[in-house]
Formats: C-alpha cells, sequence, structure tokens
C-alpha cells in the first residue's frame, strides 16, 4: 500500500484518533520490519497537531511467524494500561473496513529505547540507578493482568521453548557443543510451570521508552505476548545481549538482580527465586543465539542477501561465551 | 605463499577505499551497511591471522577429550552427539575447558569488545 493511500485511509476516520481531530497528515515511515510497518502521523485538531504512532502489518508479511495479531496486541497493551502499567495509549484500532488492513494507533511516548544511549549517556546517569526497580514494579503490574477476557495467546513454558528453539537449531545444520550442552542443561533443570500469566515476551533495551527524567514511561513491542512463566520476563531483561557493555549491572546494563526482585514483590509479585531468574537468562542467551543463526540462514538462503544479515550470523558466538561462563557457574 | 600483495593488504585496501572513499558517498541505511562491510573486512582480518591456529588447537583438545584421532570438523561432529545422547557429562572440566578456550578464540575473531568475552577472560 502506497503511503499516499494510506494517508487518505487514516483520514477517514481522523475523528477516532484524538479528541475533535479533524484530519491527519504527516505520515511518516519511522522502520519497517519484515513482520511489522512503524509510522508516525500527526493528528489535526483544533487545539494543535497530536503525535501519534501507527503500526501496521505489511502486505505480504514475512519473519517471526510467533508474532500475535495486531488486534490482540492492541488489546493487551489496554489491559496492561488499565492494570496501571506504563504503556503507549491505543486510541483506536483498525476494522477491516478502514481498508488500512492490520493496524492500531498509538499515543507517541518520549524517551530513548537505544540500549546503548541508555546504558552509556549522561543524559541517563540520574536515572540508571533507579530502572532495575522499574521494571521490577512494572513486570509485577503485567503478571497481574487477569487473564479472564484476554485475547487468546499462545501457551508456553520452558520445556516449550526448548522444544521450539532445539528445532530451528537442528534444522540449521550447526554443530555448536555448546549449545548441544545448554540444550541439555536446561532441558535437565526445566522449572515446571506452577503458575501461569500473561508474559511480554520482548522485555527488554529496545522495548522500554526511557526517558532521562522519570525512567521508563512505557512497554512497547507487545507481539510476543504468550502466557507462560512470569519469570521468562525478568531472565530475558538480564541476557548480557541487551547489557550493551556494561556487564557488571546483569539487569539491562544498568540495575542489580536485588534491585529488580525486591521491587517485583514489593509491588505485590509473586516473589520468584533468583535462581529461576538465571535459569531464564541462560535459555534467553540460547534462544538469542538461535535467533542469530536464522537470521543468517536469511543470508545463507538468499532472502536477504544484506551483509548485516551475513555479520549477525557471527553474533551466535558472543551468547556462547555468555553461556560457557553460565554453564561453569552452575556445574 | 602469494605475496605482494598478503591477503592482509588486500584487506586492509578494500577497508581502505570503503571507509575514504565510499563511505562518504552514500545515504541513510548504506551508510550503516558500510559500517557493518568494514566490520566484516576486519573479522575476516582477524580470522587470516588466528583461525588456523584456532582450529589447530582445537583439534588437538578434542583428539584428547574424545581419544581418537580426526579432523575438526569430524571431532566436533562427535562431540556434539556425545553431549546430546549423555555419553560425555556436561559438566566435565575437560569438556567445559575445551568448550571455553574454543569459543574464547572464536570471540576474539568475531567480536573482541564483546564484553562477554572480557568476563570469560576475567573468570580464569
Amino acid at each position: 500500500m502506497e503511503a499516499a493511500d494510506l494517508e487518505r485511509a487514516i483520514n477517514q476516520v481522523a475523528a477516532k484518533l484524538a479528541p475533535g481531530a479533524t484530519g491527519a497528515s504527516d505520515l511518516r515511515r519511522l522502520s519497517g520490519g519484515a513482520s511489522q510497518e512503524t509510522w508516525s502521523i500527526l493528528a489535526n485538531t483544533p487545539s494543535g497537531d497530536v503525535p501519534l504512532i501507527l503500526r501496521r502489518r505489511p502486505d505480504s508479511p514475512t519473519g517471526s511467524g510467533n508474532a500475535v495479531p495486531l488486534a490482540t496486541e492492541a488489546a493487551l497493551i489496554r489491559a496492561a494500561a488499565a492494570r496501571g502499567a506504563p504503556v503507549p495509549t491505543v486510541p483506536y484500532v483498525f476494522e477491516e473496513a478502514d481498508g488500512v488492513g492490520e493496524a492500531y494507533v498509538m499515543g507517541k511516548v518520549e524517551g530513548e529505547t537505544l540500549g546503548s544511549r541508555i546504558v552509556r549517556n549522561d543524559a541517563f546517569a540520574a536515572i540508571r540507578p533507579k530502572l532495575a526497580a522499574q521494571c521490577g514494579a512494572v513486570l509485577a503490574q503485567i503478571h497481574a493482568i487477569p487473564l479472564e477476557g484476554l485475547p487468546e495467546v499462545a501457551h508456553s513454558s520452558a520445556l516449550v521453548e526448548l522444544e521450539k528453539y532445539e528445532a530451528v537449531y537442528r534444522a540449521c545444520g550447526a554443530e555448536r557443543p555448546i549449545i548441544e550442552a545448554a540444550l541439555v542443561h536446561l532441558k535437565r533443570h526445566a522449572p515446571a510451570l506452577e503458575r501461569q500469566t500473561l508474559v511480554h515476551g520482548d522485555f527488554r533495551n529496545g522495548n522500554l521508552m526511557i526517558h532521562p527524567e522519570d525512567g521508563l514511561r512505557a512497554v512497547l513491542d507487545w507481539e510476543l505476548a504468550h502466557l507462560g512463566d512470569p519469570a521468562e520476563d525478568l531472565g530475558w531483561i538480564c541476557v548480557n545481549s541487551w547489557r550493551f557493555g556494561n556487564h557488571a549491572k546483569p539487569v539491562g546494563g544498568f540495575g542489580d538482580y536485588s534491585q529488580l526482585l525486591d521491587a517485583y514483590e514489593a509491588a505485590g509479585g509473586t516473589p520468584i527465586a533468583l535462581e529461576r531468574v538465571k535459569y531464564w537468562q541462560m535459555l534467553g542467551s540460547m534462544k538469542w543465539g538461535i535467533m542469530c543463526m536464522t537470521m543468517y540462514l536469511s543470508f545463507a538462503n538468499g532472502a536477504d542477501p544484506s551483509v548485516e544479515r551475513a555479520m549477525i550470523g557471527r553474533r551466535t558466538s558472543e551468547t556462547e561465551i555468555d553461556l560457557i561462563t553460565l554453564l561453569e557457574a552452575v556445574a | 605463499m602469494i605475496e605482494q600483495p598478503t591477503a592482509l593488504e588486500l584487506v586492509d585496501a578494500v577497508i581502505g577505499f570503503i571507509e575514504t572513499r565510499a563511505a562518504p558517498q552514500l545515504k541513510d541505511r548504506d551508510v550503516f551497511l558500510a559500517r557493518v562491510a568494514v566490520n566484516a573486512l576486519l573479522t575476516l582480518r582477524r580470522e587470516i591471522e588466528h583461525g588456523a591456529a584456532a582450529e589447530a588447537s582445537a583439534t588437538a583438545r578434542l583428539q584428547d577429550l574424545m581419544g581418537e584421532e580426526g579432523d575438526f570438523a569430524s571431532l566436533n561432529t562427535a562431540l556434539c552427539q556425545a553431549i546430546r545422547e549423555g555419553t560425555i557429562d556436561i559438566t566435565a572440566p575437560a569438556l567445559l575447558a575445551h568448550m571455553r578456550a574454543s569459543i574464547i578464540d572464536q570471540v576474539q575473531i568475531d567480536q573482541p569488545n564483546y564484553s562477554g568475552l572480557k568476563a570469560a577472560l576475567a573468570g580464569g
């Protein structure tokens, strides 16, 4: 769909995007993944323009088959908002008759998502020590979202994740002893799913809108949300790949395990043992390593011949060096 | 055997071309991709310098570990199978030492600035 056609179609529903809006303008493409497009647009109201973000499924999407439908994503964001979690507003979810395809509009939130800046830039120096606790408190809110009334999402557990990623790894045809050892360890120690909650599924630097003054302003990118072990979200943000060089601060490169876990509990989250978080951290490192392998495969099979896709294959070794450190710690 | 230029000199010439001639002419995503291309060549440079030695050390460790002769690929395949089938204990110090030494050598080629490499080296 051309940008001009898209803007025209959005204009038809402008009144629903912001109170008093009479039109929509300045549609601009921000990024386009294979499975998701992001656009910025202004809703024009008598009191001024309101900046909004449009999330849209491309006309012929490729990529992650795990993503939930955008209408589900929007419903989950609204459910999180009802629980008090920081998320963007979702003024409108497009319907089929709107002719825009699968899409929704959300409020624009000011801040930074790039982990390298959040972890290193002086602008974030004052807020950094508070971020791990904020993440813990917000995860407690997300995990307290009532499951009744939520749209259908996938169910998962450590064993389900292992089965899924082992199959992907085997399909790559690679022979990597550290991945093999991690699979053996993780299968042997897979925790039973005692308590199932909504899991964000991709809670890490890159998907967290952080403001220099007040920190975590919005949790974005709900496309991998599912029902599962709440410890999965706490472990994922501790994966070294999201620490952007600050290895000494396990939580996102900005905080400590105790800050994350204490705040989680203080905000009403059912206590989670550190050991369980570290289990999911190890599973997360392995998962990211296998995801890098599949991105390399899209180069190898010609689907995306860019040098960037080729080089990402050389990042699996990063996760393996983290895995060997973790495996030695529990051996 | 082949010199004037050596493989490393050729790689350096291409890196120089991208950085001084090509990259300044590029826009948007291509600027990023040019940087990735230079990183790829720097990786290739490190692999030319250290790859063969890393593989020779890994092969020697694998021969000890598996108690058999063979090249890197066949021994590595046998090791993966042994781990998978549980015939080698994943907590065995000799196995962990082999995997640690191999991955340190590889990350020194792939991503020498990665924080996890420094952590692994500091951990002994």
